[in-house]
């Protein structure tokens, strides 16, 4: 029969419509929550989603996993009294390393020996150039630069961060990334007991 | 601008009786024009490069952009308000752009998508790419990434749509008197390299120059 | 020639190749390089033979490399077999005198043509015989080749990265500022606005007028009716920034000419200048739905040169991200066809909806949902964690299938679709090899040459899976072949997912800085798109001598006239749509 093709696939399209509702009602007579909760957006990433799929951006958000990257942000610790301490030692790995060459660090020079010592100077990242390919993350080896997941960065203008504005204290990395935070946390512990325990021996 | 985050049409600072606040809503001739205007922002259906991707990602049924009034997508300048340019300006492609842009009636809006809408981004350096399209259109709002997440560019939207909301009628540049076309933009041309005949006196400078010093 | 053609390993072919013409072949001895260098006069000859008696049917690349400091030209071929096998590598040198002539070999594998039109253009290799050699990236009047050692561009900073300005004193500075225009501009000497005459398209449209008349004599008449139609380069169904000069007799069309390059974003001269590191994310921005894919190619180039094993449990990653990618591809492949064809958005959108299930699982592992950068030489550069594996099961056993069956059952028998493509011809066996067209239009074409069982590479030899091939050539079995490569895919996929072993997932430390011993790799792997290469020539130093992309959409399109021709001009966006082709990758 002509037309069969094409209703056939009315068809499918019929089911999704019924599907929009059908999983609507079914979460509603759970007493659960579709929208605006946790669950109910990682169940709309799941193989199971059916039916309404939009994420309402801005009133809620995609759960970002922790891998995620956007633009990379400067990590320090927070020291006794609100004192930012770098962890970056401008070694220049990451200008190194930056593929399109969007990172500018300038080094400190101590005014009296005028030999370098371990802070940037300044730092800056040309965020319209960066393309969010991470190695600067992933080749630095003092843990001092990571990637953000904010991504509601636009502007009215061109965005090129300096040091300032690429600081972020350490407890928000270890909120984005828990893992990856522990990780490298217990890393530098076991190196810290490894130096102490040579240096004990040594002694 | 603290009247400007709430996004409803009814001025703040009037108080109307409950039962008759969805039938009446007491405001300006600025809010009610903006109010109109940012929630029907007509993009242009217009993609350069991968970001042109995620911008049909946002679009399509996860982000969906018809919730902001944008999903009414114009394949022709003369219907859109808004000119996302999603990707890569090369100088090749560059004056089909600006023929685009000159096309478009005003009100209009240029976004400049990902990093190289923005400044050339990682393609900065090749002998093809323009060094960001705010060398020759007026940017609004750039939205940095390589590519902007779909939610990145909804954040980025909402940039503009409070940019409309700070304007007023009286001193939007295309309703100033005596300034007819005010926002024209020459054709560049395709020469030894792209020509920006806006700059012709420049090069002629560098070229009396060249010679001298030959 | 004993032996039937086919039959004949590598070595016996390059036995016999020099046998054959011992005064003109000889195997390229320098260390690190493979291949054969034919003499320039010879070159025909030569090609001719590899084609016909040697079955070399497929003319994988060609592209040039400068020399600068031999005062050299080298035009780099790679020819391969349909039936399977390792391919085979000729080149040709030349005096680096202007102009470089090297004889064109449209003649032997019309595939040539555009990979001959881009060494021109880039290069200033000029391919005597060439019907039509334009500028094709850039436009007609553009000054300089790019490609050769010596053009510098105006943002030039610095021969390699990194650069020396960005450290220890990095001080933040436009590149603008480095160039006296304040722009990305590079004006020759005594350039004068004034008495510049741009130069007009007017070579374009010749070449349309000539083929045309080649069809048409004796129709002088009925020429009255022609009319040259511009699509693009802002087209709403272009697939991005083509742009297509038609020529049309009332609706049908007699001759066309793909313009190109308005996405030309320089991917080798900056390539050129990375670390062999640097260019891994780059590659991504190539075909940018498949940047798995991309990092695969290069991946695998690169380690032909450095000579380094990759970690087992890497190797299935590999796999199972690549074949994910193929699956996602090809869904938005038909969402955007029916898009083409008018249909607008039901089946784009359900198709965008099982490609963000995909993405999220890419953005999971590493980071980005398109721009996935997660390739390392000697493996991948993280873990795929138990519950991102967790979830690309349930997505294989149950979603993908299950959606994949629906969506052929919404298509599949509409009539209205039938109607639109079956019988449409677009491409047949003799012309898709001719052409060079690889990938899904070439199986469909009835030849059944897949990268993954012709020549493989990684762990594609343990898996259990069919070559997707149909026979009739037409714009239904393009179609439909979709599905069977991605059903295909699945099973791949089923198989990797079970086989996958632990273990590290990089046999190497990990490193910024890669030793590459000098010479020469072609790194290829079957992308959605078709045969996806990467020639990298070393020397030793940090950064590629020289790097080509070979680009499946780019060479793809070769073929976009003989499939075209005599067509109405409603099917063309269609047929189009058919060579699946994506800018980023045809551009470069
Ligand atoms: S961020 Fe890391 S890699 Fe970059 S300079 Fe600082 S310590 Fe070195
Ligand atoms: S993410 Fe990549 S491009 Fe951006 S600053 Fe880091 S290394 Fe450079
Ligand atoms: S900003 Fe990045 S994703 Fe966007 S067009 Fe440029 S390279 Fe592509």
């Amino acid at each position: 029969m002509y037309g069969k093709g094409i209703l056939k696939g009315l068809g499918v399209t019929l089911k999704r419509f019924a599907d929009t509702y059908l999983d609507d009602i079914s979460w509603w007579l759970q007493g659960r929550k579709r929208y605006y909760t946790q669950e109910g957006i990682a169940h709309r990433s799941s193989k199971n989603t059916r039916g309404i799929f939009t994420v309402q951006y801005p009133e809620e958000q995609l759960i970002q996993p922790e891998e995620f990257r956007y633009v990379p942000f400067l990590v320090y610790n927070e020291g006794a009294e609100g004192k930012k301490e770098v962890r970056c030692t401008s070694c220049g790995i990451c200008a190194k390393v930056c593929p399109p060459q969007c990172i500018w660090i300038v080094r400190t020079n101590d005014p009296n020996t005028g030999k370098p010592v371990p802070e940037p100077k300044n730092f800056y990242i040309d965020m319209d150039i960066c393309m969010n390919c991470g190695f600067c993350a992933e080749y630095c080896p003092f843990d001092a630069i990571k990637m953000d997941h904010d991504f509601a960065i636009a502007s009215y203008g061109r965005n090129v961060y300096n040091l300032e504005k690429l600081l972020k204290p350490a407890s928000y990395y270890a909120e984005i990334r828990p893992l990856n935070y522990v990780k490298e946390e217990d890393a530098r512990k076991a190196k810290e007991a490894a130096k102490a325990a040579k240096a004990e021996a040594a002694a | 601008m603290e009247e400007n985050k709430y996004e409803g049409l009814n001025l703040p600072n009037y108080n109307i009786p409950e039962d008759i606040q969805n039938v009446v809503s007491v405001t300006t001739i600025d809010r009610l024009y903006n109010w109109g205007r940012r929630w029907s922002v007509w993009p242009l259906m217009f993609g350069l490069a991968c970001c042109a991707i995620e911008m049909i990602a946002a679009q399509a049924s996860r982000y969906d952009m018809a919730r902001f009034g944008m999903e009414v997508m114009r394949p022709t300048p003369r219907q859109a308000d808004m000119m996302l340019v999603s990707g890569t300006v090369t100088k090749k492609m560059l004056p089909s752009i600006i023929r685009l842009y000159n096309q478009m009636p005003e009100p209009k809006y240029v976004v400049a998508m990902g990093a190289c809408a923005s400044s050339g981004g990682p393609f900065k350096e090749g002998y093809n790419v323009v060094a960001g399209i705010d060398k020759f259109l007026p940017v609004d709002v750039y939205i940095p990434g390589c590519p902007p997440t779909p939610q990145a560019l909804i954040a980025g939207m909402i940039k503009l749509q409070e940019k409309i909301d700070k304007q007023s009628i009286k001193k939007v540049r295309w309703y100033e008197k005596g300034k007819v076309d005010s926002n024209y933009v020459p054709m560049p041309i395709l020469g030894p390299d792209l020509i920006d005949v806006r700059r012709s006196a420049e090069f002629e400078a560098a070229a009396v120059k060249k010679e001298g010093v030959a | 020639m004993t032996a039937p053609a086919s039959t004949l390993t590598l070595d016996l072919v390059s036995a016999s190749l020099v046998a054959r013409f011992p005064d003109f072949v000889t195997a390229d001895a320098r260390p690190g390089f493979s291949g054969f260098i034919v003499k320039k006069e010879n070159l025909v000859e030569v090609a001719t033979a590899l084609r016909d008696e040697f079955g070399f049917d497929l003319l994988s690349s060609v592209t040039g490399v400068d020399y600068l400091a031999e005062n050299k030209m080298e035009v780099v071929y790679h020819a391969h077999r349909t039936t399977g096998g390792p391919g085979l590598v000729f080149k040709v040198q030349a005096e680096r005198v202007d102009p470089v002539e090297v004889p064109s070999l449209i003649d032997v594998w019309a595939g040539a043509d555009f990979q001959e039109r881009e060494a021109w253009d880039l290069l200033g290799i000029k391919f005597t015989g060439h019907p039509d050699l334009r500028r094709i990236l850039m436009w007609e009047g553009f000054e300089g080749h790019p490609l050769r050692k010596d053009y510098k561009e105006a943002f030039f900073e610095e021969e390699t990265k990194p650069y020396k300005s960005r450290w220890p004193e990095g001080n933040h500075t436009y590149a603008e500022f480095k160039n006296p225009f304040r722009d990305n501009l590079n004006l020759p000497e005594n350039f004068s606005l004034d008495n510049y005459q741009p130069q007009t398209e007017d070579q374009l449209y010749f070449s349309l007028e000539r083929s045309s008349q080649k069809h048409d004599v004796g129709r002088e008449k009925e020429m009255g009716d022609h009319m040259v139609v511009n699509m693009g380069p802002h087209h709403p169904s272009t697939h991005g920034v083509l742009r297509v000069a038609v020529e049309l007799n009332g609706e049908t069309i007699t001759s066309l000419k793909p313009v190109m390059g308005y996405l030309h974003r320089n991917h080798d001269k900056i390539g050129e200048r990375n670390t062999y590191l640097q260019i891994m994310p780059y590659t991504d921005r190539l075909d940018y739905f498949n940047s798995m894919a991309n990092n695969f190619g290069y991946a695998i180039a690169v380690e032909k040169l450095m000579k380094i094993p990759v970690a087992e449990r890497a190797e299935y990653i590999r796999v199972i991200m690549t074949e994910l990618s193929r699956i996602q591809n090809h869904l938005i492949f038909i969402g955007m066809l029916i898009n083409d064809m008018g249909s607008m958005y039901t089946p784009s959108l359900y198709a965008f909806e099982e490609r963000e299930l995909i993405l999220d699982i890419f953005e999971a592992v590493s980071g980005a949902r398109m721009m996935c950068n997660y390739f390392r030489f000697g493996g991948v550069v993280r873990d795929v964690p138990e519950d991102v594996l967790r979830k690309i099961k349930d997505l294989v056993h149950d979603r993908l299938p299950a959606k994949t069956d629906e969506m052929e059952r919404f298509l599949n028998e509409n009539e209205v679709l039938v109607a639109r493509l079956k019988g449409i011809h677009v491409l047949n066996a003799e012309e898709a090899t001719h052409h060079s067209v690889t990938g899904p239009c070439l199986r469909a074409a009835g030849v059944p040459y897949d990268l993954r069982r012709a020549d493989p590479y990684s762990v594609y030899d343990r898996f259990d899976f069919d070559v997707a091939v149909r026979y009739n050539g037409d714009m239904y079995d393009n179609y439909l072949i979709r599905f069977d490569e991605i059903r295909q895919s699945l099973r791949i996929l089923e198989q990797a997912l079970k086989q996958i072993p632990g273990g590290p997932i990089n046999s190497q430390k990990p490193q910024y800085q890669v030793r590459v011993p000098a010479g020469e790799a072609y790194g290829r792997v079957e992308s959605p798109k078709g045969e996806l290469a990467y020639y990298v020539v070393s020397n030793g130093k940090p950064n590629p001598y020289r790097y080509h992309v070979r680009a499946p959409s780019f060479v793809n399109l070769t073929a976009v006239e003989t499939m075209c021709k005599g067509v109405k001009i409603a099917d063309f966006v269609v047929l189009l749509a058919m060579l699946d082709i994506v800018m980023g990758e045809v551009d470069r």
